[in-house]
Formats: C-alpha cells, sequence, structure tokens
C-alpha cells in the first residue's frame, strides 16, 4: 500500500485520498451518507466513519457541513486589506477577528499584508463594520474590493493517487 | 423565502455534522423533527441554490498544499471577461474574480492558486502570464492564516 506524509507526518494512503476527493465535492443528502460514499469506493459503512474520522481528528478535515451561497441568502461580502505594521500585526487581528462577519484573515506577502473577507446581511452594516474597524485600530487606509464577476470557485483539493510528496 | 425552521436549520448545518451512521437523524432529533422531513428540506436547499451542496472543507496545509498564492492582475477592461474564463480553465485556479479596484490598487483580476510548493505555483503563474502577455501582476503568497471560519448565518438579522 502506498502511503503519503504529508506536513507533521500525517499519514494518507490512495483510499483516503479518493475519499477526500469525493467528499469535497459532495456527501450524498440521505440517511446513510456515508454508507453510499462506501459504495463507490467498495469499502463498508464502518470503515468509511473510521477513516473520516481519523481525518478529522488529524485536522486534515477542518469541517463537515453545509456550504451555502451567502448571495442567494441575500448577503453581502467584500474583500479588504491594509497595510499593518510588523509590531501591530497581533493587536489589530484581535480587533479584526472578533467580528463574526470577518471569515478569513491572512497575512500575505505585500505591502498591504493584511487580508480579511466581511460579510454580512447589508451594505449599510458591511460600511458600517468597515468604518468601526478603521475606527478601533486607527488604520488610516482600508481597501475594499467587493466582486463584479465570478469565473470560478472550486473549493476541491484535488489529491492524485500516485502523488509524491 | 426562508422561514423560521428553515433558519435554524441552516444555521446547524454551518456547523459540524457528526461522523455518524445517521448523521440526519442526530440533527434532526436536535431539531425536534423527522429524519425525513429534515431531508427533504436539505434536498429543497440544493434545488433552490442557497445550499451549494453538504461537504467536507480541508485544511490545505494540512493536506499538503503548502503554497496558497493570491495573483492579482491588472486586465483591460475589453480583454477581462476572455482572461476571466481562460484563468478559470486551469485546474491550479481555484478561485477567480472579477474585482472593484480601489484607489491606487487598481488590479481587477483576483485568482487563488493552490499548490504543494511555491515552485510549482510559480510555475503555473509563468505559464499563465505568458501565454496572456502580461506584466502588471502581483503574487501575494500567504504566510499565516490568522482566521478561517465559516460564516454564521441568521444570528443578527430579523
Amino acid at each position: 500500500m502506498l502511503y503519503i506524509v504529508c506536513n507533521g507526518g500525517i499519514l494518507m494512503d490512495t483510499i483516503d485520498k479518493k475519499l477526500l476527493n469525493l467528499m469535497q465535492n459532495e456527501i450524498p443528502i440521505d440517511k446513510r451518507p456515508f454508507k453510499i460514499l462506501g459504495e463507490k469506493l467498495f469499502l463498508t459503512e464502518n470503515e468509511v466513519l473510521k477513516r473520516v474520522n481519523k481525518l478529522k481528528n488529524e485536522g486534515i478535515i477542518r469541517r463537515i457541513g453545509g456550504i451555502f451561497n451567502s448571495r442567494k441568502m441575500g448577503y453581502t461580502s467584500t474583500l479588504c486589506a491594509a497595510k499593518v505594521p510588523e509590531n501591530k500585526i497581533e493587536e489589530v487581528a484581535a480587533c479584526i477577528n472578533e467580528y463574526h462577519e470577518v471569515t478569513h484573515n491572512y497575512i500575505r506577502e505585500d505591502e498591504y499584508n493584511m487580508w480579511f473577507t466581511v460579510i454580512t446581511y447589508s451594505e449599510e452594516n458591511l460600511n458600517n463594520i468597515l468604518e468601526e474597524i478603521k475606527r478601533k485600530t486607527t488604520l488610516n487606509e482600508v481597501i475594499s474590493l467587493p466582486s463584479i464577476k465570478l469565473f470560478k470557485v472550486k473549493v476541491a483539493l484535488k489529491f492524485q493517487g500516485d502523488d509524491k510528496i | 423565502m426562508i422561514e423560521n425552521l428553515d433558519k435554524k436549520i441552516i444555521r446547524r448545518l454551518q456547523e459540524n455534522i457528526s461522523v455518524i451512521a445517521t448523521p440526519y437523524k442526530e440533527i434532526a432529533d436536535e431539531l425536534n423533527m423527522n429524519e425525513e422531513e429534515l431531508i427533504q428540506k436539505v434536498k429543497t436547499y440544493t434545488e433552490t441554490g442557497i445550499l451549494k451542496r453538504i461537504g467536507a472543507i480541508l485544511y490545505h496545509r494540512k493536506a499538503g498544499f503548502n503554497a496558497n498564492a493570491m495573483v492579482v492582475w491588472k486586465i483591460d477592461n475589453e480583454d477581462l471577461d476572455n482572461v476571466g474564463k481562460y484563468m478559470a480553465s486551469f485546474s491550479e485556479v481555484s478561485h477567480c474574480y472579477e474585482r472593484k479596484p480601489c484607489g491606487s490598487w487598481d488590479y481587477n483580476l483576483y485568482t487563488m492558486i493552490h499548490e504543494k510548493d511555491r515552485d510549482r505555483c510559480n510555475k503555473i503563474i509563468e505559464k499563465i502570464a505568458n501565454t496572456i502577455g502580461i506584466e502588471n501582476y502581483r503574487i501575494l503568497y500567504s504566510t499565516r492564516e490568522l482566521k478561517k471560519t465559516s460564516m454564521k448565518y441568521f444570528i443578527d438579522s430579523n
């Protein structure tokens, strides 16, 4: 059997990878979803549950749940960026991350080094949050880059069976 | 129209679904409804498109994808549509959006590229850049994740 060592010495075999490819795309909405997944890979329901639990405990799977279309539910969002001095990153991040409307926040290698997303139920609330963030963090500039057109969202990370890491 | 029961279900689906033989039964019990009714409801959400899918979200780095680049491009408006579609055709490109530029930050096309290492990532970016003949772009690798959570719907509106 071929085992692949990822970061932190986590072991995944080709069946794990196939499972991950399947589960990123869809977990059946059915009484026995893991049984159906197993049938596609010739695994018993128990074997699937064992493997998925392992992948979850190891932290490879972050969450299993619903992935919603926020726009269709009437929500509005934007991508923001700010130039945050190195020694203020923790403080600014603590302030920004406190908002549940901020779902992602990353440090990136650029003069605009902090990148975060804001999603909320109205344009007005979105603007209020951005103003409040500016005031609280005393950042004089936070750029907001709302999306105009979506060309692609593919969230699945494709695992190749014979990949060598 | 999203009713109160739907809101409860959506809120619950935003959290974790247990890895057990009958996960929807567990949720139905929590919400005091029967399993069939819940499954039927969840299916309607996918039909109307508010639910994209029930699925697994991975932790990129732990899954071995160590290079995560956001590449921002400045594309002429008349070429945007074609270029956007072209970039979206690469399997390594996971996200591709046109965004409204802001002030001196005048990039209008945004792509996310996930790869095992920076070498592979840079090669793909170079290939895209060369094919469309564009020099005005920036690569922003993520070096730290400060937050990544799921959206919490219906916790503060109406």
